[in-house]
């Protein structure tokens, strides 16, 4: 028994090894997986490892996002929206008469392993400028690096603003979450007129405490009142002691600013408990699993988000069915800002004199009135995108438009 | 009075399920002296073995009494052949080697399943979380007051499930000629082996009912919780793991005791004091147990043999 300490602790650390080591096999997409360790990457390029800019036929543009873990769908729906525009960009004849390449690596939802992935973009392939991630935790991770390197990068969908404010190089094509908050809390103040609302934040995504905390306040200066906030993990599957405890306050809705992972089966077990107030929520919900997990039980909330699919203006609806033909299934708002994302990116690219990171960053920074599918893109001095909110209504296997909510 | 004893009953059955995962890891303990880290993902496995067997009977099928019972079997008889597999094949050949390479073999099986089920090749799930299904129609089985506290059919099942699986357990240890083989070989494996006790046969069989009682506890917990993913192993096994540990490795009835203290003890910090301190008082409970006894709750304090 006296043994069994220390063989705890030996465990821990092996356990700890191991997560960083992982990155090597489980993270690549493409054909340069078969590389050795990154670490003697830059000095001596490999056969097969692309050279630096300026001498090859295509501009590389880095991907880092969560293709497996808990959020994996919003890193393939990502992923398809980049490649979308990567191919309609090259078959348009890409740009400066040279082809669009993107490299992707998974960082498996977490920011140790994103942080890793811009590292290897910028290192060993030498991308010109790097898109994502999706999870605020895994951009800002990134953005030290990508910052500290001198690539731009471009978050589609992080909207943390903290992300933006690590460097003049991050730039994001989508609001952020102070506007999100206050959506909801207009949202639930006016439209729902709630007056008392609970709120349940997952307390290891800075995306969920940025939204609840704009939301607590915005909500409190509307005149309600929050009646308790609890909180939980990501990757909890058990929310009752929550549920039960919020409960108890009586409130008229919840505000779950969480990734649908979770949420879906926090609605179940909130109905099962005998709490049927609407949940409201954030962009995180926006999947199409969320209707498999939350089931009848997420029916009737709602949640604030970049776009909605049932926009029938025929710009929007062109994008969708071409999704669907090329990917299956509806692009989520993910979808759509990567692809925004990738599109900003490939104007700047094209507007650029040269292919240093700084003339890319002047390039993007310049980004104004751009025809996005999800809303218009212009950057703001601080590398915001300024843009109007829709609230989304969910029902059976789809989502309902309810509102637009401007800044 | 209604929330308290809401949270009893989330606790119960919170601690229920850590109990049955906690079993498989103090009986392999116990023969083996081995953590053996993969059993939550085995559990994970038994649970998607259910949910692969689930969509086989159809949407029909699956709900009928029959059906939860061919779908408990499948799960608890492939963790069973699993457990035996992963015994004979990675911890066998290790057995007379120092013991942290053993660990570090379950470490590696543990990685093996968690991140291959996250590919999505062949039969493989993919990373992303699945909606069980319901294969237990869920019914108020007791409502109290204004929906104040309501007990779900399903709630009653699971306990009756895995209390019987305890039971069963709590018979075959102590009162068939295999648990007394069993006993003999926890006690010392080579005295046992020269007594004629066929120590390998009685590992195998210990891994087999450690993992199908994984997959049992798996398929409670995926129709309480509804969520199934390929990283559900690691989170429960980790806390059976510290339930174990609490009641004293190695000790049965003290896996189970140590497995409800610790799900109540979830429940009331979450209910009462606030969600953040929930891991916080988990884990200090651990702490402070090891610190006034070192073998857990139940232990036995072994005198090491110089």
């Amino acid at each position: 028994m006296r043994r069994f300490v220390p063989m705890l602790l030996s465990a821990l650390a092996l356990m700890v090894a191991g997560c960083e080591k992982k990155t090597q096999p489980a993270s690549t997409e493409t054909d340069t997986s078969k590389q050795p360790a990154q670490g003697t990457a830059p000095a001596t390029p490999q056969p097969g490892t692309p050279t630096p800019p300026g001498n090859t036929s295509t501009f590389l543009l880095g991907v880092a996002t969560s293709l497996t873990g808990g959020q994996a769908t919003f890193g393939v729906s990502t992923r398809n929206g980049i490649d979308m525009a990567i191919k309609e960009a090259n078959a348009a004849g890409g740009v400066k008469g040279k082809k669009l390449e993107m490299r992707v690596y998974d960082d498996q939802g977490k920011p140790e392993e994103a942080a890793q992935a811009v590292t290897r973009l910028i290192t060993q392939d030498h991308v010109v400028l790097i898109l994502g991630d999706v999870a605020s935790s895994n951009s800002l991770a990134m953005a030290e690096k990508a910052q500290a390197a001198g690539v731009p990068m471009i978050t589609p969908s992080s909207t943390n603003p903290a992300v933006t404010e690590k460097g003049d190089y991050i730039f994001r094509v989508c609001f952020i979450d102070p506007f999100q908050g206050f959506v909801m809390a207009k949202f639930a103040r006016e439209t729902l007129k709630a007056n008392n609302v609970s709120v349940l934040q997952d307390n290891k995504s800075a995306y969920s405490i940025g939204l609840t905390d704009v939301f607590t306040r915005k909500f409190t200066e509307m005149g309600g009142k929050i009646t308790g906030t609890q909180s939980y993990s990501q990757g909890d599957t058990d929310y009752r002691a929550q549920l039960t405890a919020i409960k108890k306050t009586q409130p008229e809705a919840i505000y779950v600013p969480g990734y649908y992972s979770e949420v879906g089966v926090i609605a179940r077990q909130a109905r099962e408990l005998g709490l049927t107030v609407p949940l409201l929520g954030g962009d995180g919900w926006d999947s199409e699993k969320l209707f498999e997990l939350g089931g009848s039980a997420i029916q009737g909330s709602y949640f604030s988000n970049h776009y909605s699919p049932q926009n029938p203006e025929p710009r929007i609806q062109k994008f969708v069915s071409e999704y669907k033909a090329a990917y299956g299934g509806v692009p989520d708002a993910l979808a759509a800002l990567a692809y925004d994302a990738a599109n900003v990116a490939i104007e700047a690219l094209k507007k650029a004199p040269d292919t240093s990171g700084k003339a890319i960053r002047d390039a993007i920074a310049q980004t104004k009135g751009f025809p996005g599918i999800a809303g218009t893109v212009t950057l703001d001095e601080k590398r915001n995108a300024v843009k109007p909110a829709v609230v989304l209504k969910v029902g059976d296997g789809t989502t309902e438009y309810v509102t637009t909510v401007n800044p | 009075m209604s929330q308290l004893l809401q949270h009893l009953i989330n606790g119960l059955a919170a601690g229920t399920i850590y109990a049955l995962v906690a079993l498989g890891y103090t009986m392999v303990y116990g023969v083996l002296k081995l953590i053996n880290f993969a059993h939550g993902d085995v559990m994970m496995v038994g649970v998607y073995m259910g949910y692969a067997t689930a969509f086989a009977l159809g949407r029909q099928t699956q709900k009928t009494f029959l059906g939860v019972v061919i779908i408990f079997l499948v799960a608890m008889g492939g963790c069973a052949l699993m457990g035996f597999l992963i015994e004979r094949f990675a911890y066998r050949p290790l057995r007379e080697k120092p013991r942290l390479t053993s660990l570090i073999t379950a470490i590696g099986i543990s990685f093996a399943l968690s991140y291959g089920f996250q590919l999505d090749i062949g039969f493989l799930p993919g990373a992303a979380p699945r909606a069980f299904p319901e294969i237990i129609t869920p019914k108020e089985w007791l409502i109290i007051g204004d929906r104040d506290v309501v007990v779900w059919n399903w709630q009653v099942m699971s306990l009756m499930i895995a209390v019987g699986l305890m039971v069963g357990l709590q018979w075959l240890v102590f009162r068939t000629r295999f648990g007394r083989a069993m006993r003999a070989v926890s006690f010392d494996h080579r005295v046992a082996a020269l007594m004629g006790i066929p120590t390998d046969r009685v590992i195998a069989g210990t891994f087999m009912i450690g993992s199908s009682l994984a997959a049992g506890a798996g398929l409670l917990y995926a129709i309480k919780d509804t969520s199934v993913s390929p990283l559900m192993g690691m989170y429960v096994g980790l806390k059976a793991f510290v339930a174990a540990v609490i009641g004293g490795i190695g000790h049965v009835p003290g896996a189970v005791v140590g497995a409800l203290l610790l799900g109540m003890v979830e429940e009331f910090v979450v209910g009462y004091l606030a969600s953040t301190w929930r891991d916080a008082v988990a884990f200090g409970i651990l702490i402070i147990v090891l610190l006034f006894k070192p073998c857990g709750l139940f232990g036995r304090v072994a005198a090491e043999k110089v």
